[in-house]
């Protein structure tokens, strides 16, 4: 019966036996060396990598909105000018990520996979919490390498179909995990986003009010933390802006996020601070 | 000890092939076709959990016909060579023909090997391509040979009887509604000449790979009052505004030989 495994291109026994519904435990058991987690680093040893920083996300009335600045940093270098830090994880959520660029991007990746794994092998996707804790289980898995400075701290948001509203989550590095109700950020420019925000949040925000925030919020982040980067007029690069809603995963077009982008600016050069709050 | 009687490969094989054949001859048909936009599963299935067609990957789709727990089997089995092959490369380098190879090898080894019973099912690995040219569509029989078949194909019992009827009914370029039309007619039909049984949208599962789908994932189901629509004929006029220059594109040739 053995020699029917081997080197005959039948499908090996792994793929042919019953068991688990995730992408993740099937390629622990058969392809170990491609999970993010396990590779061995020699201890003490630090490595220099680009590194995203700033992530935003707030509920409004309809869904939810997910986005995130363009600059990736090496130390007081800028790396990169346009990176891609919001992804859509599946068809009503998406995934920001602060940190180690190259192992977030292919966390994301695997997240993505997962998802989709379990929604074709069961035929009924995950529960937005299930997705939630899936992401957590990988960022725990990712911790040998956080020690060593290649951190990823991501931030999902999504709709829940169930309750019928938009939900944000954040992580630590260990992979402890808490919903914000309303507005969350990380990343290193996130301290700034967040006062931001607490200014700026109303619970009754429309979808295009909320993607305004974001950015406001975004350029309040660059305005103070040189790590993350602000509109970038000359060469029109914008803030990624992902809407998630009933219905589902919207990315705002290039042209979207120029306009809303462009009258933030402007209203800063009057305004150098943004819009201010009442006192009172 | 008794001597054991000797049997010829030649019988030995063809025992296999009978048992297998029998025992896929007993399940109700799948069709698949193309049409203008993609390619049109229908199965005769009442559950709506137990599927006959599943999605696969991006632009690839299965469909079975024999014993569920073992098509179930090489169904996820598909889905984890796919995903897997997926994050090891890219997106890109899973093909309905790698995949076709791949179970090939699987069925026709569980076949020939002496220890294990063969497979009583027949498959279908089918992709949808840029254009209608290039989609493909491969059937597998459980003795692990690969058919590379073109524009409509039936796997199941009364397969001959049905495909025949289909093959002739088959236009290139038909929209979506006229292509279900025509298959679900083919699968009411009575092979032994009666009178057709009339099928009703709950009796049937139906999914599309539709290459003008926006998204990554072409594969979708087609459920429920989208369904009776179709088949009704109510969706076709909605149809063709939508997707007026494909399916235009797709019949103008086909018309034109028809007036020659």
């Amino acid at each position: 019966m053995e020699a029917n495994t081997r080197g005959t291109g039948r499908l090996p026994a792994a793929f042919l036996t019953p068991g688990s519904s995730s992408f993740i435990d099937f390629l622990a058991e058969q392809s170990p060396d491609l999970l993010p987690g396990r590779r061995a680093l020699p201890a003490g040893l630090t490595v220099e990598a680009p590194h995203g920083t700033t992530i935003v996300a707030a509920v409004f009335a309809g869904g939810v909105v997910l986005a995130g600045d363009r600059r990736a940093t090496m130390g007081n270098v800028i790396a990169q000018r346009d990176i891609e830090k919001v992804f859509p994880a599946d068809e009503y959520s998406a995934v920001g990520i602060a940190g180690t660029a190259g192992l977030a991007v292919e966390m994301v990746r695997l997240f993505q996979l997962e998802l989709e794994h379990y929604e074709k092998i069961e035929g009924t996707t995950l529960s937005l919490e299930g997705k939630a804790n899936r992401l957590t289980t990988m960022i725990r898995g990712n911790l040998g390498m956080a020690m060593q400075g290649l951190a990823v701290v991501p931030m999902f948001a999504g709709y829940d179909l169930d309750l019928g509203r938009g939900r944000i989550f954040t992580y630590d590095v260990t992979g402890g995990r808490s919903e914000e109700r309303s507005f969350a950020a990380t990343g290193s420019g996130s301290v700034f986003a967040r006062g931001s925000m607490k200014k700026l949040y109303r619970p009754d925000l429309t979808a295009d009010q909320a993607a305004t925030l974001v950015v406001q919020a975004l350029y309040d982040a660059a305005d103070d933390d040189s790590a993350t980067g602000g509109p970038d007029l000359a060469r029109r690069i914008f803030p990624i802006v992902g809407l998630i809603t009933e219905e589902g995963f919207h990315r705002l077009s290039e042209e979207e996020v120029t306009r809303i982008a462009v009258s933030v600016t402007d209203g800063r050069r009057n305004q150098p601070d943004g819009p201010q709050a009442p006192l009172l | 000890m008794s001597t054991p009687f000797y049997v010829s490969p030649q019988q030995a094989m063809a025992d296999r092939a009978e048992y297998a054949r029998k025992g896929i001859a007993r399940g109700r048909s799948v069709v698949v076709l193309t049409y203008a936009d993609g390619i049109a599963f229908v199965a005769e299935n009442t559950s709506r959990a137990l599927h006959k067609v599943s999605e696969i990957y991006d632009k690839i789709a299965f469909a079975a016909v024999g014993r569920y727990n073992e098509f179930e089997n090489l169904r996820i089995g598909g889905v984890r060579y796919a995903d897997l092959r997926g994050y090891s490369y890219d997106r890109a380098d899973v093909t309905a023909r790698g995949l076709a190879n791949v179970y090939a090898q699987t069925l026709g080894t569980i076949f020939s090997s002496v220890g294990e019973k063969p497979y009583e099912v027949e498959l279908i690995v089918a992709e949808v391509g840029r254009s209608a040219e290039d989609d493909q569509i491969y059937r597998l029989t459980p003795d692990g040979s690969v058919v590379d078949e073109k524009n409509s194909v039936v796997v199941g019992g009364n397969a001959d009887s049905i495909g025949t009827y289909l093959s002739q009914r088959h236009r290139v370029g038909m929209s979506l509604a006229e292509a279900l039309k025509v298959a679900v007619e083919s699968l009411a039909r009575d092979p032994n000449g009666g009178t057709p049984r009339t099928l009703t949208p709950d009796q049937l599962e139906v999914a599309v790979l539709d290459r003008a789908r926006p998204q990554q994932r072409k594969f979708k189901r087609i459920l429920g009052a989208q369904l009776g629509r179709l088949l009704d004929g109510e969706e076709e006029a909605a149809e063709d505004s939508d997707g007026a220059e494909g399916a235009a594109g797709a019949a103008g040739p086909e018309e034109t030989a028809g007036e020659a």
